[in-house]
């Protein structure tokens, strides 16, 4: 496992494992809220200014809004994501994995102006780097975990083949190698598959594409195919 | 147990289980008519199901998926329902006023520090009024001397219209909210942010009072300022004590982990940041729309003034007094 994984052991006793967003992706989400709210704030003036001095004093309003409240509005109603974070599908939630409340959102989103200091979230960006869980200054006062909120992939089609039992016995570790070998084979290239396959050949006795063929019978006949 | 017999077993109910969390994610509020029953039972299943399924080193695409189905479900069984109307009454009622005397320690200091720098420079600056200039530009000096003016000012009330009033409004509250919140969070630099912030703002009002009051603007200065000074020189004071209260507990964690002991600090000074944006939202409504007005007689001011300082002082002192015991 990568070590942006954490073991997260909840009330049932079971470990689900959460997958921590780093810097980048967050730099990136916090760029498309940042062109959202300037595009939104630029939109609204020229919308108000019809208005006059009252389209003006709601102008002032809702920037003042958007300026505190727009991230933590999103991450309390809309499952812990603003567009920017929905974008890069990564998502805010409380330590233990919860969906964030309003002071732990408003904590975190405040305190963004000590993660600005001296300039340009360096401070956040320092901190981030600082401790295993990517937190900026705001999510370590908050309590908050910035999170991939992952998509589940397309289920893997299983190859149609016949099984074979291995031909020695293989450890747990060893079995689940085989079984990810299979569900990975259609993101990999022929020639990288036989060249992982060829790695086996002191103990299946098989070469290149018999190699490969080899062990989706192995994985199949391990995963309870006939 | 082979995996494809466990999947085939267990295919349906998960699929039923993917379904519930689909409808449950999707309900902006909680819709009384969605049948949840039997939700915490089958995320028990697919925790069970999980486990069994990591212990026997299924494949990974199946780990995955039940991982990530216990997530979901895990983050739905545990969200919490809060009714917010309830709350803010509550909140105003017991909350804030309970808050202010639980913190009173980290309240008297701000309030020390700001309202002792604003009644000091206002001193001093009335004995010297050149001290002004060290606060402010002289552009400054003479807009507000003008503003203040007793022969100018009733010229400019009469110019100002309800569209004024509005377009104050909405500047103050994005200008004077967003100070209270800034002093808050600079608190968190060990209290120093929160520190400079008070006696920045209190020897900014300080000045001006002191040399206004020395010009003898007195009639025309007090009677706009004690309204809504009740709320808004008490709600920057409040969100100074949060800003400290936030570094002490960075700076003296106690017998928690400097982590633990931040997260602890700021989580008890939250509601003294909801009760800042309260208070000053009535300021900036006091401030745009009453103490402008040029139709109300001072006396009626002053009047309306002292009670309001002393409405706010009874109400963090007396406010919730049988509650928060």
């Amino acid at each position: 496992m990568l070590d942006t994984y954490r073991k997260l052991e909840t009330p049932e006793n079971i470990d689900l494992d959460i997958h921590i967003a780093g810097p980048l992706v967050r730099i990136l989400a916090f760029t498309i809220d940042s062109l959202i709210r300037f595009g939104v704030q630029i939109g609204l003036l020229i919308a108000l200014a019809i208005l006059g001095k009252v389209g003006m004093a709601l102008w002032l309003i809702l920037t003042f809004v958007m300026e505190w409240f727009y991230p933590v509005l999103f991450e309390v109603l809309n499952h812990g994501q603003t567009p920017g974070k929905k974008a890069m599908g990564i998502a805010v939630v409380n330590d233990d994995s919860t969906p964030v409340s309003w002071s732990a959102s408003i904590v975190r989103n405040f305190l963004r102006i000590v993660d600005f200091l001296p300039m340009g979230y360096i401070t956040g960006l320092v901190s981030m780097t600082l401790n295993k869980d990517f937190k900026r200054i705001g999510d370590l006062a908050a309590g908050t975990v910035v999170i991939y909120r992952e998509k589940q992939n397309k289920a893997p089609t299983w190859p149609a083949s016949t099984s074979a039992p291995p031909p020695v016995a293989l450890n747990l570790k060893q079995q689940r190698a085989m079984l990810s070998f299979v569900e990975r084979q259609n993101t990999l290239t022929r020639e990288r598959q036989q060249e992982l396959a060829n790695h086996l050949q002191p103990v299946f006795q098989h070469q290149n594409q018999d190699a490969v063929n080899y062990i989706v019978r192995v994985a199949t006949w391990l995963r309870g195919g006939q | 147990m082979k995996q494809e017999l466990f999947e085939q077993n267990n295919a349906q109910q998960w699929q039923r289980f993917e379904t519930k969390l689909e409808t449950l994610e999707s309900l902006r509020r909680k819709d009384k008519s969605t049948d949840v029953s039997g939700f915490a039972e089958q995320y028990r299943q697919v925790c069970h199901h999980l486990a069994l399924a990591q212990e026997r080193q299924y494949s990974p695409y199946l780990i995955d998926r039940l991982n990530q189905l216990a997530l979901r479900g895990h983050q739905q069984l545990y969200r919490s329902h809060t009714n917010i109307l309830y709350n803010i009454v509550y909140f105003i009622l017991v909350g804030f006023p309970a808050a202010v005397r639980r913190e009173i320690i980290f309240v008297s200091i701000a309030s020390g520090l700001f309202f002792g720098s604003l009644l000091l420079m206002a001193v001093l600056t009335y004995f010297n009024p050149s001290l002004v200039y060290s606060v402010y530009p002289e552009e400054n000096v003479m807009d507000f001397t003008e503003m203040y003016d007793p022969a100018s000012k009733a010229r400019m009330e009469q110019s100002r219209t309800a569209a004024d009033d509005f377009t104050m409004f909405g500047f103050y509250i994005k200008n004077n909210i967003g100070i209270g919140f800034q002093t808050f969070a600079s608190g968190f630099l060990l209290g120093a942010g929160a520190i400079f912030n008070l006696l920045f703002n209190g020897i900014a009002i300080g000045a001006v009072m002191g040399y206004l009051t020395e010009l003898g603007y007195t009639d025309t200065f007090f009677p706009f300022v004690i309204g809504h000074g009740a709320f808004e020189l008490t709600g920057i004071a409040i969100a100074g004590a949060a800003g400290l209260k936030l570094g002490y507990g960075l700076l003296c964690p106690g017998r928690l982990s400097r982590k633990q002991s931040l997260i602890q600090a700021a989580r008890e000074a939250m509601p003294l940041v909801y009760g800042v944006f309260f208070m000053l939202l009535i300021a900036a409504f006091i401030e745009a729309f009453w103490s402008s007005s040029s139709y109300l007689s001072i006396t009626a001011k002053y009047t309306a003034g002292a009670s309001f300082w002393l409405l706010v002082l009874s109400y963090f002192a007396l406010g919730a007094r049988r509650g928060s015991q």
